[in-house]
């Protein structure tokens, strides 16, 4: 299905859709409270920028370094070109330590490598121990966000599901009882786990180290319980030097929660006395983005969902309705480069209006590489649907000044006489959940031509 | 030969990039009374400073069955040595650990392995006291790092309140899997 279709689905329950759009607006706001509080905020955005430039134009470099200071280190690095031997190597070691259960904490690489299905049908149980992931994983779920995975459900559903699968008493849905139902269950999974994974926020070429950011605390006791840690890595994860994790810490949480930091941010180097650690640098498609010049830079993502959180398009159309592993605007320029056909309608998701590229704390030019990639799918569709047509009739009267004049008094004469039937048509896909603007008597220039001096 | 890690850089090299330089960072210290920032940022964590006093109050009000202490002059809190295994911290009430450095801007702690014990310490604990001397405190993340600088150590953690999560409908709730509250004793 595609985005539109997805997205009416998610706009039937209007309550709900007016919810997630508020609440992520105030995620939204959080984020501006907190980083005006910062003076440096904008200088920080740069250098975040800068420094992921300088990562991708010499990644090869960092990766070996990265691997020779881990190697040293006493951590075992695994290299994976795709998603299946991400997979079998997480298996590989499973299977080494005659292990048939793992406890994750987030990584939304393992969700791009779909690493939960394949270890079940292989007869791994998987316990997903963020609070948030292990809610969708109950229902059966991907998360619909990167940083807020349940963000699309209600306290009620949640509780109709602890009741099922934890065996809460039936209709308490306070969040309080809920949280510490889910604390005693997980508890019982960290303590038995022998094998535990985590995603990566930051590789450090410099030390071989690698940082996992969590507010709840899932990641550590995984790990620390546990007697082998996985870590899965993306390639793009990398950084030159312990100090850039100073910009990128101070810009992460900020832009993610509006808070000013993750609660634990924790730097593993070495395993501990008698336990191991293994990462597995990934490609899965990241070589063929790099050498995509025009996209290159959406490898520079820290993955903290600032985008979806400011995004009309997100906020009103849900992370279902994208159906890509990351949603939102962020995903709509990374999923179309995994597969073009599948995710065709991503970049048309979007207003243009450039909020993803304002908001984004590495200064990914979001919005503009949407609009590139509206043009290499139009070069690669050969059909037409009615939403370019429209969108072509646009193009061809804003290109041209003397036919916007004209259109334009045409048009606040034609929209106060235009019945619905046609403006709200199916012709006009845009027309859907939206109401046209009071139309003004005069534009602009000719206000302002009367108000001159 | 590793095919996948060949596969991988080679095709990386084949891609023609312009080098790009690496920024300097600069330390954007300020002149500010770091110790009320801290506990500003603190608060706003759902975390807690107190003093010294304070902490022997909370300890004489509230009940605290295993306590398991490293910090000089709070030893005598401890019932309990440290474990070999780390499961047998399963029951711990309270931890109480010495930070090495705080950070004024955001409330982080910066901790190392000695400081620790056992790395699953300060997350498997019900509740977690840190003691921190005032002339550790540094501004901002930056200049943390330049305090930390290359040190060894295996494990390395900034802890910045109690465990919380929002996970269900956006209210915040303390106490998701780690410790339920942090207190910091600023002396």
């Amino acid at each position: 299905m595609s985005h539109p279709e997805q997205a009416e689905e998610f706009l039937k329950d209007k309550a709900n859709a007016k919810w997630h759009d508020e609440t992520l607006w105030f995620v939204r706001d959080k984020r501006d409270a907190v980083s005006k509080t910062v003076p440096e905020w904008e200088e920080l955005r740069e250098l975040a920028s800068k420094i992921k430039d300088d990562v991708l134009s010499k990644l090869e470099i960092y990766l070996v370094d990265f691997e020779t200071n881990a190697l040293a280190n006493g951590i075992q690095v695994h290299w994976a070109k795709d998603a299946e031997e991400h997979n079998q190597i997480v298996l590989g070691i499973l299977e080494k330590k005659k292990c048939k259960a793992i406890v994750k904490s987030k990584s939304i690489l393992t969700e791009e490598c779909h690493l939960n299905p394949f270890l079940e049908k292989n007869g791994i149980e998987v316990v997903d121990t963020d609070l948030g992931e292990r809610i969708v994983q109950f229902l059966n779920q991907p998360p619909s966000h990167i940083v807020l995975p349940a963000i699309h459900l209600k306290k009620g559903q949640i509780s109709d599901i602890f009741h099922e699968k934890l065996h809460t008493e039936k209709g308490n849905d306070d969040p309080y009882y809920l949280t510490q139902a889910a604390r005693i269950h997980l508890r019982e999974k960290f303590l038995k786990a022998g094998v535990a994974l985590t995603g990566v926020n930051f590789g450090v070429a410099e030390t071989g180290e690698f940082v996992v950011c969590t507010n709840e605390g899932n990641a550590d006791m995984g790990v620390h319980l546990a007697d082998v840690h996985i870590a899965s890595m993306g390639i793009e994860k990398i950084i030159p030097k312990r100090e850039h994790l100073g910009v990128f810490l101070r810009l992460l949480a900020r832009s993610a929660t509006g808070q000013s930091i993750t609660n634990y941010n924790s730097h593993f180097r070495s395993p501990a006395p008698g336990k191991e650690i293994h990462i597995i640098l990934v490609d899965n498609g990241r070589t063929e983005q790099l050498a995509r010049e025009k996209f290159r830079s959406s490898l520079k993502c820290i993955r903290c969902g600032a985008c979806m959180n400011t995004c009309p398009i997100y906020r009103r159309s849900g992370g279902f309705s994208y159906g890509s592993t990351v949603p939102g605007p962020i995903g709509s320029i990374l999923s179309p480069g995994m597969d073009l056909k599948k995710h065709s309608s991503l970049p048309f998701a979007s207003t243009l209006c450039g909020s993803c590229s304002d908001v984004c704390p590495v200064k990914i030019n979001i919005h503009e590489q949407l609009y590139e990639w509206r043009q290499e799918i139009t070069k690669a569709q050969s059909s037409l649907n009615a939403k370019s047509i429209s969108m072509k009739i646009a193009n061809g009267i804003f290109s041209v000044p003397f036919a916007y004049n004209v259109g334009g008094n045409m048009m606040r004469g034609a929209l106060k006489f235009l019945p619905d039937s046609l403006t709200y048509s199916n012709l006009n896909t845009w027309g859907k959940e939206r109401d046209l603007p009071e139309v003004p008597k005069e534009s602009f220039k000719d206000w302002y031509k009367k108000n001159q001096k | 030969m590793n095919s996948s890690k060949d596969h991988i850089l080679s095709k990386i090299k084949s891609i023609q990039r312009e080098v790009k330089p690496l920024p300097e960072i600069p330390g954007f210290d300020i002149d500010a009374d770091l110790k009320s920032l801290f506990i500003q940022s603190i608060k706003l964590n759902k975390g807690e400073v107190i003093s010294r006093e304070e902490f022997k109050g909370l300890l004489a009000a509230q009940t605290f069955l295993k306590v398991y202490s490293r910090v000089e002059g709070f030893l005598t809190y401890s019932n309990m040595d440290l474990p070999e295994d780390p499961h047998h911290l399963s029951e711990l009430n309270l931890a109480i650990v010495k930070g090495r450095f705080g950070v004024a801007e955001n409330g982080a702690i910066w901790f190392e392995d000695e400081d620790l014990g056992h790395r699953a310490l300060p997350f498997i604990t019900e509740h977690l006291v840190v003691v921190l001397d005032s002339k550790d405190l540094v501004a901002n993340m930056h200049l943390v790092y330049n305090r930390i600088g290359q040190d060894r150590s295996g494990f390395g953690l900034f802890i910045a309140g109690p465990s919380k999560t929002a996970d269900i409908e956006q209210s915040l709730v303390i106490g998701a899997h780690g410790a339920k509250s942090l207190r910091v004793v600023l002396e």
